[in-house]
């Protein structure tokens, strides 16, 4: 059986998507069998993320309409076996991914894949509440502001309530805060929250923290997710939080003002 | 036949009959609460025997719809503090409903003072589940959104309650965590029930209808372990 995890945050445009890639290419990059959906129906854009733009035929929707099997839809990663990406559709609407459905095609996914991560849209409209319901380990991504903060917390209650393990009283969802856009310089001037200050509010498990990094937007330009980029801390940050969410107990890292490096120490510049 | 032999001459243990009774209808215009604490408090004064035990209809009509669920909570809370016993509610909208629903308030239809089915919320409990009547405890976070109450008994929450959560309980009301969001207990009325958090933050406490909001708790005792309960119908923080 897979282990359904699904993306969420309360507030738009927090790294979802970036979290989803990253997270999905991470674990099949350790070998397991992993999907990664885009559950935001009418503005799809993980394919842009992954890279697979050009190779999308069917979608998520045609799936659960019966227009097209799962094999046609899932596309495969050309860097990675293991991995497989299910868009979503750019022109229906929201409606379209049904409850019965969308169940449907996440049991059927179960059987082949180890892992299946649920890229959702924002807050608690339709693909967002269908990504949830389904989940097994929920993964709240949230900036280091005021506003992400209150949202994230809203939508732990409605994941608290809402969801097949809820309904079914199943042991529930597993929740875990992932910081993003963190900047230790941002939170030393007080501009944002801290990672202290953060996980007191929320009282949850910290998967780790993503540092504010140019090669993001560099990563989505190009396709290729952002775990890929062994060079960059965001991509460093991203496989501790994939050794963490497998169990390994790996200290955090980013959370301080960037130290000179080398070679400012050797140039004392 | 007279009366009393046709009743007799019944095998039913009780009949149901329609039958209008006079209750005095308390028709709110400002859901301020610390005039109308001072108002009820000037009225009881002068006719206490009149108040003690009547039952009350709240009117919540003359209200804009948008006035919060907890006031009116607090209102209830307050009417039975003081002695009264509110029956129902009318001209309230679905929120204030549901609200008067939790507080065990009939929902009268404003023309003919009869009740009216109960919405979703009780239909949702399992069918002939006896109504829940004991402490609850709450071991995960209570979060922004969510509302929980402890019927005829305590509330016991052994993680943090966020900010725009909601506690109710008829009892005490404890959190073992940090309590940033709004905390209601004795909300039937019971002077004697105590809030207990490990560290206060509260946008509101309440004890039977009085309360505080975070403004005018005393930043003496803001962050700190405090117990809040009613002394003389005055709300008292004070460290643990
Ligand atoms: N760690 C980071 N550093 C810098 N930029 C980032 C980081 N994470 C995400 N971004 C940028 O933030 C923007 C939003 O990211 P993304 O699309 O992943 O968010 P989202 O939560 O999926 O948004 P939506 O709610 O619209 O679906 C993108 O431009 C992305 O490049
Ligand atoms: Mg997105």
């Amino acid at each position: 059986m897979a282990r359904t995890i699904v993306i969420t945050s309360g507030k738009g445009g927090v790294g979802k998507t970036t979290t989803s890639a990253a997270i999905a290419m991470g674990l099949a990059q350790r070998g397991n069998r992993t999907a990664v959906i885009d559950f935001d129906v009418g503005l799809r854009n993980l394919d842009l993320v992954m890279g697979c733009e050009r190779r999308v035929v069917y979608d998520f929707v045609n799936v659960i309409t019966g227009e097209a099997t799962l094999n046609q839809a899932l596309i495969r990663d050309k860097r990675c076996d293991d991995l497989y990406i299910l868009p979503a559709s750019q022109t229906r609407d929201k409606e379209a991914l049904t409850q019965e459905g969308v169940g449907k095609v996440l049991d059927e996914m179960g059987k082949t894949f180890d892992y299946i991560v649920c890229d959702s849209p924002a807050g608690i409209e339709h693909g967002a509440t269908m990504a949830m319901y389904f989940a097994d380990d929920a993964i709240v991504v949230t900036n280091p502001e005021v506003s992400s903060v209150r949202d994230s917390d809203r939508m732990l209650g409605i994941l608290a309530s809402k969801s097949r393990r809820a309904e079914n009283a199943e042991d529930p969802i597993r929740e875990y805060l992932l910081l993003t856009r963190y900047s230790p310089e941002r939170v030393e001037r007080g501009e944002m929250l801290g990672v202290d200050d953060v996980q007191e509010i929320l009282s949850l498990d910290l998967l780790g923290v993503i540092p504010e990094s140019p090669d993001v937007l560099d990563a989505s330009n190009k396709g290729a997710p952002i775990i890929l980029n062994e060079q960059s801390d965001a991509g460093q940050a991203y496989t501790d939080v994939i050794s963490r969410y497998l169990g390994d107990d790996v200290p955090h890292r980013f959370l301080d003002a960037r130290k000179k490096g080398l070679f400012g120490r050797l140039f004392g510049g | 036949m007279s009366d009393a032999a046709s009743e007799t001459a019944s095998s039913d243990p009780f009949e149901l009959k329609a039958s209008a009774i006079t209750v005095p209808v308390m028709k709110l215009f400002d859901p301020d609460m610390d005039r109308i604490t001072d108002l009820l408090t000037t009225k009881i004064e002068q006719a206490p025997d009149f108040f003690h035990n009547a039952p009350i209809v709240i009117d919540l009509s003359a209200l804009k719809s948008g006035d919060a669920t907890v006031a009116f909570a607090l209102l209830v809370g307050l009417i039975r503090g003081m002695g009264m016993i509110p029956v129902g509610v009318q001209g309230g909208n679905e929120l204030q409903n549901e609200a008067a629903e939790m507080l065990e308030l009939a929902i009268l239809s404003n023309s003919a003072g009869r009740p009216r089915p109960r919405p979703k919320a009780r239909a949702a409990a399992a069918p002939g589940a006896a109504p829940e009547e004991h402490s609850l405890l709450v071991t995960r976070p209570v979060r922004s959104g969510q509302r929980l109450y402890a019927r005829g008994g305590d509330l016991v929450v052994t993680a943090a309650v966020s900010s725009g959560a909601e506690l109710f309980a008829d009892g005490n009301i404890h959190v073992y965590g940090a309590l940033r969001g709004r905390a209601l207990a004795g909300a039937k009325g019971d002077v004697s029930a105590r809030i207990f958090c490990r560290k206060l933050n509260a946008e509101l406490v309440s004890i039977a209808g009085r309360y505080k909001v975070s403004d005018s708790i005393s930043r003496e005792h803001w962050g700190d372990a405090v117990q809040v309960y009613l002394i003389e119908n005055r709300l008292v923080v004070e460290p643990i």
